[in-house]
């Protein structure tokens, strides 16, 4: 059984996403994720009579409820419909994005609503990741979601300084970007003349992962709406394809018996898939545009190279030239990326999100001025999980 | 008997994971806990369209999408039991020795009914349409045990 084409095409035609941020008092969960279901409704110039399917996502634990898609049916909207709860981990956005174009793909819905959330200041994080390792071999031992992986194999690949000094690079960029995204949770105003403290003094996390290189911790939620074809083309005149989606994963590097690192990461064998089967052998010409789930500053910088299928240091002269800027020959994360806001459950469709307000020109402050008609969303999970999403301005392909 | 499972040398890690968390009850659920707490009221919202008075209460009418934020009604401490059951086994995570009585109870004003403990009544007397009304706590927890329990009205 291989992958199939479509039964018929699927676009986004509406979005929705609160704003993000340490702690949302002001809300409970329900009213939270009704703000962006209410956003993606107007965006769309829909009413919830329009929608045929809810699929509702987040991390496992993470608030210690139980059922959330059923608690959040006051703010949902989800009462009397279809209705499913996804949870794949750090992927689970991702993989909301792929069940709301399969369910509308496949003629069972023909408009499908997906929500993405999480309260992460109501839990405990690390406590609930933590359950994702073995008690016999890793339990005990496990770091949490923190890694220093990337940077290790940066410097042994490229020497100290020089691996130190993209990723800096590559973090003060998202700044930038994040910058000029209002929903952003943390926009810091860093600049180039702060490279060499922020090397030196960011407070040490593991290894050479530092405070400054890492993701927030955040609340909020994002939603996109899904319409086949013909639906999509009534409610929008500017529907984005979803041309094609794939997901990849492989389990083995929490356990210790079998430690080795993977020789193909999951991200290079889903891009090499998905644009093989899509007939693209240049993406970082292809693409006008990236929102790339980056966990940190060192695995954004390492993983640019699995992505577009780079060799040598190519991903890391990307970085260093600063093309990977919004203004750049490969803008990677206008909206400032995971570094800025991640609201874990929903952070993944937040670059789904994204990157198709990019085709559409109305991502807001942070629109790339260039024509966007390409676009990739990638997003990860543990233990090594990719899921990749391609859009499309035009139905062309 | 014989064991169905050899478990000779069958090691058990016992574990344990501590998850604390925080509630974030909204503004909505913080007005209906602070008026219970502060003036003993217990509040609802209406929602027009739907024609129905919510208790608890919701920002969001799940049926219609209207915001009921604005819509508060203050109920009467008096209702009719709709269902009930007797908690009959024992756990730490219970709010009473047992048995006791967890009663669904609608409260006048209100057209969704209310879980709650009932109290000071015979298991045998109670029945569904009973009259019953809210005893307050004597010390505030902030919690919907602000209303220790309903009885029956005399
Ligand atoms: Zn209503």
């Amino acid at each position: 059984m291989g992958y199939k084409k479509k039964n018929r095409h699927v676009g986004i035609v509406g979005v929705g996403e609160t704003k993000f941020s340490s702690h949302r008092e002001d809300v409970n969960q329900a009213e939270m994720i009704h703000e962006a279901v209410r956003q993606a409704l107007d965006d769309a110039n829909l009413t919830m009579d329009d929608v045929d399917c809810v699929v509702h996502g987040n991390m496992e634990l993470f608030e210690m409820i139980h059922q959330p898609d059923l608690w959040h049916t006051l703010g949902s909207g989800a009462y009397g419909k279809d209705a499913f709860r996804l949870t794949t981990g750090g992927t689970t956005g991702g993989t909301l994005a792929c069940a709301g174009d399969n369910l509308a793909a496949s003629g069972m819905y023909d408009v499908v609503m997906a929500i993405g959330f999480e309260k992460l200041q109501e839990g405990h994080t690390t406590g609930g990741i933590t359950n994702m390792a073995d008690p016999l071999w890793a339990r005990k031992l496990q770091s949490g979601a923190l890694t220093d992986s990337a940077a290790v194999k940066l410097i042994e690949e490229f020497g100290a300084e020089r691996a130190r000094r993209a990723a800096m690079t590559y973090r003060i960029i998202m700044d930038k970007h994040a910058c000029l995204n209002p929903n952003s949770h943390r926009a810091f105003g860093l600049d180039w003349d702060q490279m060499d403290d922020l090397m030196e003094n960011s407070p040490p996390l593991i290894g050479d992962l530092r405070l400054i290189h890492m993701c927030s911790q955040s609340d909020g939620a994002c939603v996109v709406i899904y319409a086949s074809e013909e639906k999509a083309k009534q409610i929008t005149d500017t529907p984005v394809w979803v041309r094609d989606h794939i997901t990849v994963h492989r389990e083995e590097t929490l356990d210790l018996c079998n430690n080795y690192y993977p020789t193909d990461t999951t991200h290079r064998f889903a891009a090499e898939k998905l644009y093989e089967r899509n007939g693209i052998t240049n993406p970082l010409e292809y693409f006008d545009v990236f929102e790339m789930y980056d966990p940190s500053a060192w695995w954004g910088t390492d993983w640019l190279k699995e992505f577009f299928l780079l060799e040598d240091d190519d991903h890391l002269k990307l970085v260093e030239n600063k093309e990977i800027m919004i203004d750049g020959k490969m803008p990677i994360n206008p909206s400032g990326g995971v570094i800025a806001a991640n609201p874990i459950g929903a952070t993944a469709l937040v670059r789904v999100a994204e990157a198709a307000k990019q085709i559409r020109g109305n991502a807001g402050p942070h629109q790339i001025q260039k024509p966007v008609n390409h676009a990739l969303a990638s997003a990860f999970g543990g233990t090594m999980w990719t899921v990749l999403t391609m859009l499309e301005k035009e139905l062309n392909w | 008997m014989q064991k169905a499972v050899d478990s000779a040398d069958a090691y058990v890690i016992e574990g344990k994971l501590a998850l604390p968390y925080s509630y974030f009850a909204g503004r909505v659920g913080s007005t209906f806990i602070t008026a219970l707490r502060d003036s003993k009221q217990i509040l609802g919202v209406r929602c027009d369209k739907c024609n129905k008075v919510f208790v608890p209460p919701r920002q969001t009418c799940e049926r219609c999408m209207a915001d009921l934020r604005e819509n508060w009604v203050q109920l009467e401490n008096t209702g009719e039991v709709v269902n009930f059951t007797v908690v009959r086994y024992s756990d730490k995570h219970l709010p009473r020795k047992t048995p006791y009585i967890l009663a669904m109870i609608k409260l006048d004003g209100a057209d969704t009914p209310l879980v709650h403990i009932l109290d000071e009544v015979k298991i045998e007397d109670i029945k569904p349409g009973m009259r019953v009304e809210a005893v307050f706590s004597e010390k505030t927890t902030s919690t919907i045990l602000d209303i220790d329990h309903f009885k029956p009205i005399a």
